[in-house]
């Protein structure tokens, strides 16, 4: 398979000292979930950020390294930063709906890029609203405010947001954290959906997701990556010994 | 010991009590004072001489029209130039300026803020009037525009200093939340940060203007005083006389129970229930914005 993106000797320091990230080298396959987990701290977050570049507003340190996708360095100051966050889209962990209407919520990411035709915004709500998988849910009501909706719905209407604006890559960190199995269930099974036209990351706020949705899965530890290989075989079979207690439940 | 304890608990909380209560009480003491001494005002002269635009107090003249046009457009001049460049400096301090930068400018702005305005005043006396009378060539550099200048800058630290406050509160979630979809700073800014502020940027403004409306030195020293009615955008140019200084300026030579002393604590009165209106306004803004704010985060 073909990797969207190449991370090579990816180094991170935040100016308060701590280190983030240690010499990260991974590829990351097209049209596939990527699952990147490990204890808290480990570095997972901060590399997400540093893929659409959000890390550009935080106190840096120093970082070294490439980011290549589709072979072009991304972390060269010399990129369109706000192009690239159109191509890279992110979900965060507590969803962020606007005080504003569904339809408005989803259409603001195309609005600012511009977009004023409503036919084209019509349709990129119904399709992204569908691909979320919570389209028959608020049909009826997409003039409605997006904050009476519920945590899931809310999350959902998120991922709509970014799948609107058609990225080719799409960050989520840890986008059910906050939520009840069942909505668990639906946003995992939009993201599966998803994998058949964007390269998906995801970081999972559990072990027991990363093993369910993970197509490949790299387990990250104080900034290092100690394994990263095929989901299946990392979980039932992992060859470190640290994955191996991590995966079992016998740290973090 | 145990006894003793719980006395001197009982002690201490009454006290604290009725610290906070006498602020209540003050207030209250205060209205009624005003009501007693300008209310006669309204006995001594009928209405339609206090509505009257002239204000000649030796000639029993009590038109207070012209005095509290003065404020307004005073105040109205001032609020035009410090809420622009107040909510300006506030956004590049809070969203813009890298950290260095910050440090210096909050600091600097607090500083502003607690300069004494008679201070101010005399600069507005000695440069600010004589280069304006110069510059827009004027018959005097003294007059409203010269007055809102000067109230400007003292409204603009109030100003920042809340409006700061307000967009620095933003959650972070938000801009982020914005960054990622691909806005511009700019469109981060205008689009997200300032909405989501909004209850804190308009107590701002309000306080700015109450700052401006209630100030009595600086403008006593520079709109030249002259209690003429505002009629229009050309009054700006011209000396005017506002309530406040009208009340600084004749208070102390008025005859303790006259009716100009009446029609002076009359003005008093018109000038509390003002700030009060201004201010129930902002407390009513943020109340509503607090309530909305709990409503999207629980």
């Amino acid at each position: 398979m073909v990797d969207k993106i190449i991370i090579e000797n990816l180094s991170l320091q935040y100016s308060d000292g701590t280190e983030s990230l240690r010499n990260v080298s991974m590829g990351i396959p097209q049209n596939a979930v990527t699952v990147l987990f490990g204890p808290a701290g480990g570095g997972k977050s901060t590399l997400l950020r540093c893929l659409n570049r959000l890390n550009d507003l935080t106190e840096i340190k120093a970082s070294s390294g490439r980011i290549l996708i589709d072979g072009e360095n991304i972390l060269d100051p010399k990129t369109d930063v706000i192009a690239l966050r159109r191509r890279v889209g992110m979900v965060f962990a507590r969803p962020v709906t606007l005080p504003m209407s569904i339809r408005e919520n989803i259409i603001y990411g195309l609005e600012l890029a511009g977009e004023k035709r409503k036919s084209k915004l019509d349709e990129a709500v119904e399709r992204s609203l569908k691909l979320s998988a919570i389209w028959d849910e608020v049909k009826d009501r997409l003039d409605e405010s997006a904050i009476e909706l519920s945590g899931g719905q809310q999350q959902r209407v998120c991922l709509a947001r970014v799948i609107a604006l058609q990225p080719q890559v799409i960050l989520l960190d840890e986008p059910t954290s906050g939520l009840d199995p069942i909505s668990t269930g639906k946003v995992e099974a939009a993201l599966f959906e998803l994998k058949k036209e964007y390269t998906i990351i995801l970081v999972p706020h559990s072990v027991q997701q990363a093993a369910r949705t993970a197509d490949h899965a790299a387990f990250f530890l104080t900034g290092e990556l100690i394994e990263y290989g095929d989901g299946k075989s990392l979980f039932t079979n992992p060859k470190q010994k640290k994955t191996e207690d991590y995966v079992m439940g016998r740290f973090g | 010991m145990e006894k003793s304890l719980s006395w001197r608990e009982f002690i201490i909380t009454r006290l604290i009590q009725s610290s906070g209560y006498s602020a209540i009480l003050f207030v209250a003491l205060i209205f009624f004072f005003l009501l007693r001494e300008g209310l006669p005002a309204l006995g001594e002269v009928d209405v339609s001489s206090l509505l009257n635009f002239r204000w000649y107090p030796i000639e029993s003249y009590f038109g207070i029209l012209p005095l509290i046009s003065g404020s307004l457009i005073v105040t109205l001049g001032a609020a035009l130039i410090a809420v622009p460049f107040g909510i300006g400096t506030a956004v590049y301090i809070s969203e813009v300026a890298p950290r260095w930068m910050r440090e210096i400018l909050k600091p600097l702005v607090e500083l502003l803020g607690g300069l004494p305005s008679v201070v101010l005043g005399f600069l507005g006396i000695l440069v600010l009037a004589p280069f304006l009378r110069v510059f827009l060539n004027l018959p005097t550099g003294l007059t409203a525009f010269t007055g809102s200048l000067l109230l400007g800058g003292i409204a603009v630290p109030t100003v920042v200093s809340v409006a700061e406050d307000a967009l620095d509160s933003v959650p972070r979630a938000y801009r982020e939340g914005a960054w990622a979809l691909g806005a511009t700073r700019w469109q981060t800014i205008w689009r997200v940060t300032l909405p989501a502020a909004k209850s804190g940027v308009l107590t701002a403004v309000m306080l700015g203007v109450g700052r401006a409306i209630g100030e009595t030195m600086t403008v006593m020293m520079v709109t030249g005083n002259a209690p003429v009615l505002a009629t229009g955008l050309g009054s700006l140019f011209a000396p005017v006389r506002t309530m406040t200084a009208t009340i600084a300026a004749e208070m102390g030579e008025v005859a303790n129970g006259s009716t100009h002393y009446h029609v002076l604590f009359f003005i008093g009165m018109v000038l509390f229930i003002i700030s009060l209106i201004v201010n129930v306004i902002a407390s009513s803004v943020v109340f509503r914005a607090k309530k909305r704010a709990e409503r999207i985060l629980s």
